[in-house]
């Protein structure tokens, strides 16, 4: 009765929930915290283990290290050359950016207003001056008006 | 006291300038908590006593590993030894070469930990057979 209760909850539960009951994928894997299959050489190692570890060859020791840990600490801790990739893309995607603004200065944007000719700066800087804008330490204090140029 | 210079958080100095007044008296008023500070040497003996646990199990083991290398310190040789002597029991090495890697790389930049623990834990790796992983070239790629 409760075999079949238990079933019953199992079919309605999320398909995630019921496989990672046996263990195959998710947060706790269980091969991170199980031996792995061992091939008969690997078995024998590790019944040699059980005795004194001074008889051990280096061979032997690292085949047992490798056969718990996939990967030493220094491959594990190992930098990769990625970052030059990264830094290569952030490059090519900043100059075609500027590809983009040039040609949307060109194609997309209208005129400048007349305020920007050369003409019309003049009189506004000659507007400027007349009416003494700044004239203690700011843009009018720096023209000499007596000899109508910039001071020196 | 060597534990202390073994603290290897950002805030260094300044926790071992305060840190010494609470350690030699635990129940005085400078804790900054309330309720006792561990000093250095029960923290050391908690952890020498439950690697000496006689029939520690594999979990066990990884376990307290796994939590000793979360803090914020190198062990002192003494927690090595025993924890190398409880994988010794479990008839583990992979796990005792592991031990002395990560305690490598907790010690970070401070080269002169390593070979320091190495030489205090001598005795133990000659009396063991363990390898250290320099002697068996894993150190390297």
């Amino acid at each position: 009765m409760l075999a079949t209760r238990a079933l019953r909850l199992v079919g309605k539960r999320a398909i995630s929930t019921s496989v990672c009951v046996r263990g195959g994928h998710g947060v706790a894997k269980v091969e991170d915290y199980t031996l792995p299959n061992l091939s008969p050489e690997q078995a024998s190692l590790k019944e040699k283990e059980k005795g004194s570890w001074a008889a051990l060859s280096d061979e032997e020791k690292i085949a047992l290290y490798r056969i718990s840990f996939k990967q030493s600490f220094a491959e594990m801790t190992q930098g990769s050359s990625e970052w030059k990739s990264v830094v290569g893309g952030m490059f090519f995607l900043i100059g075609f950016t500027g590809l983009v603004v040039l040609w949307q200065r060109k194609y997309v944007y209208g005129p400048v207003p007349h305020t920007f000719e050369a003409e019309y700066k003049e009189k506004e800087l000659q507007r400027v001056l007349d009416m003494r804008m700044n004239p203690v330490e700011g843009f009018a204090s720096k023209w000499d008006y007596e000899n109508k140029q910039w001071k020196k | 006291m060597f534990r202390a210079v073994f603290r290897l958080s950002a805030t260094g100095a300044r926790s071992l300038a305060r840190s010494r007044p609470c350690y030699s008296a635990p129940l005085a008023s400078r804790c900054y908590s309330h309720g006792k500070v561990e000093t250095d040497e029960e923290f050391d003996a908690r952890w020498v006593t439950y690697f000496s646990k006689p029939d520690i199990d594999a979990w066990e083991l990884r376990k307290g590993m796994n939590t000793l290398i979360g803090y914020d310190l190198v062990p002192e040789a003494k927690i090595l030894d025993s924890a190398l002597r409880a994988c010794r029991r479990l008839n583990d090495l992979a796990s005792a070469i592991r031990i002395l890697e990560a305690v490598k790389d907790k010690a970070g930049p401070h080269k002169d930990i390593y070979p320091y623990l190495i030489q205090e834990l001598k005795p133990t790796l000659s009396e063991l057979g363990i390898s250290t992983p320099e002697e068996l070239g894993i150190d390297k790629l």
